[in-house]
């Protein structure tokens, strides 16, 4: 299955990954302040089809990691 | 997108080696920041297209400013605005490298609009990626060229107007107006759809460069959610309602097909061909001299040279600072002079030393030369106690009145119109000062007139009035 990491520490917050999946996959992970300070983007586990959008979306250069393809990894 | 794993393109330095602090692997922009999205495409496009280590990326004025922390790429940050001019240079020095600038509203429209035009206007061969979000947003959020009729912002806190301010300057129409550039597109960040619209586009701008295609900018309409004051998912919507209906995206020329490559080669310039282009010779007098048969009171002179424009005051120092040089001696020569080039009041400062020069200006000069009687007047009193003034008895009516320095009156005027021409009058200078002052020798200053003088038919009557000079003292 398809599936993103999201590097905890990267992540400012802004959102901009849980507005843009179309899959509505990703969360704001709210028992999560990371060293940044910020609630960071979680992975619900399942329903990422490894579009992408994610990725282009986030405006960090490490944040998400996207597998398309199965267990790559 | 035939990738498996999406991840930090290799357009990017593995580390920000060069962002201070402890935070080495994200960025210094705001949450949700429009630059953040352009960065990772311009990554992704230098690392796709395989130009990352040939490329030398811009930095402007503005948050993207550190551009450099970024991109596994060469990089200059220029002064505000002045990334169009700095590409210039860079692309036509190296047609090899690919020349990115990047640039913001205020950077790119407003104090650098017109090193923009003219870039455009002359098709360079470069590519720029120009970030629109309406707003100055280092500086705090002030109006911009581009901001958007009614926005508020720090310097328009009721909204802009057009009465006042007047309407917002679309870049890519106003340089579509041009015949030269290639390539000219607007897109935005507002969603997915566009920001792979974007993704296309900075991919062609690029590829535009490498094929020697010639000019090619993109706009890109980029959210700055901080001095919108919006959260950062509202401010894509804030792309949507407010910039896309007056910002229209599109590809607005595109005529990169329709154009044969042009590839330039590097400029091979040798020593020899600088020294041709500036009319300098190769053969130069030269002498290992020390100061030392020079009166101790003559060695290292700080001297001014002061008259009306058109006396010559301005070679006349740069012949004195050309025969220092022949000797291995420290010179430095500054010229000052109003907009006249003939007429108004002229000066020279030189310094000639055998040490360090701490700086070129001279305030306190140990040798004055004052042509006229404005420049003895004005400068008299500035003369170090000890020095020597040389001035022109044919013009000035009264002698200086200081005791504690050397006065020398010489008719320097009158002695070049027996020559035949009143503009000898500078040589005739260099003349007495060569011959009351032992530093320096005829054939020296003879051959570093050769320099100076450009014209050949002149030089043999200069060195005429240098002789009469010098028997004159």
């Amino acid at each position: 299955m398809p599936k993103i990491v999201v590097q905890i520490d990267h992540c400012k917050g802004c959102g901009m990954c849980i507005d843009a999946c179309p899959q509505k996959c990703i969360e704001e992970d709210s028992d999560v302040l990371n060293k940044l300070g910020y609630h960071p983007a979680k992975y619900k586990g399942e329903g990422c089809i490894g579009c992408g959008i994610c990725f282009y979306t986030c405006p960090e250069p490490d944040a998400i990691i996207v597998y398309k393809k199965d267990e790559v990894a | 997108m035939a990738k498996d794993i999406l991840r930090k393109p290799g357009g990017f330095m593995d580390t920000f080696v060069y962002k201070p602090g402890h935070d080495k692997k994200n960025t210094h922009y705001c949450p949700g920041c429009g630059h953040g999205i352009l960065h990772k495409l311009i990554a992704e496009a230098l690392e796709d297209l395989g130009v990352a280590d040939r490329t030398i990326m811009i930095s402007p004025v503005g948050c993207s400013v550190f551009v450099y922390y970024y991109f596994a790429t060469g990089n200059i940050q220029v002064a505000h605005g002045r990334a169009p001019a700095v590409a210039t240079g860079l692309k036509r020095a190296n047609p090899d490298s690919i020349v990115i600038s990047y640039q913001g509203d205020g950077d790119l429209a407003a104090i650098g609009g017109n090193n923009i035009l003219q870039a455009a206007n002359r098709g360079e061969n470069i590519t720029v990626f120009f970030v629109n979000n309406a707003i100055y947003g280092m500086t705090g959020g002030q109006m911009a060229p581009t901001t958007l009729v009614g926005q508020k912002t720090m310097t328009s806190p009721y909204g802009r107007s057009v009465e006042n301010e007047g309407h917002p300057i679309k870049i890519v129409e106003l340089l579509n107006a041009l015949e030269s550039p290639a390539y000219l597109e607007r897109t935005t960040l507002e969603d997915s759809k566009n920001i792979a619209k974007t993704r296309k586009a900075v991919r062609k701008a690029i590829q535009c460069q490498i094929d020697g295609k010639g000019f090619s900018l993109v706009e890109v309409l980029a959210m700055c959610p901080s001095q919108w004051r919006v959260s950062p998912v509202e401010s894509k919507k804030w792309i949507t309602d407010n910039m896309v209906p007056y910002f229209t995206p599109g590809v607005k020329r595109d005529v990169i097909d329709e154009r044969e490559g042009y590839y330039p080669e590097r400029p091979e310039i040798g020593s020899e061909t600088i020294l041709e282009l500036l009319g300098l010779r190769k053969e130069k007098l030269f002498r290992d001299r020390s100061m030392s048969d020079v009166p101790e009171k003559y060695r290292n002179p700080q001297i001014k040279v002061a008259g009306f424009g058109g006396q010559g005051v301005l070679l006349l120092g740069q012949t004195l600072a050309e025969a220092g040089m022949r000797y291995g001696w420290n010179v430095s020569w500054i010229p000052s002079y109003g907009p006249e080039m003939r007429g108004g009041t002229a000066n020279c400062q030189v310094n000639i030393s055998e040490g360090p020069i701490g700086s070129p200006v001279v305030d306190f000069p140990t040798i004055l030369v004052a042509l006229n009687k404005p420049s003895l007047d004005k400068f008299e009193e500035s003369v170090q106690p000890g020095g020597i003034i040389f001035y022109n008895t044919s013009m000035i009516d009264r002698k200086p009145a200081r005791t504690d320095v050397e006065v020398i009156g010489v008719p320097f005027s009158e002695i070049a119109d027996e020559l035949g021409n009143l503009r000898f009058a500078n040589m005739v200078v260099v003349g007495s000062i060569l011959a009351k002052t032992k530093l320096i020798e005829m054939d020296i200053v003879k051959d570093a007139l050769a320099e100076v003088i450009h014209h050949k038919k002149f030089i043999e009557p200069n060195i005429v009035a240098i002789e009469r000079g010098a028997s004159a003292v």
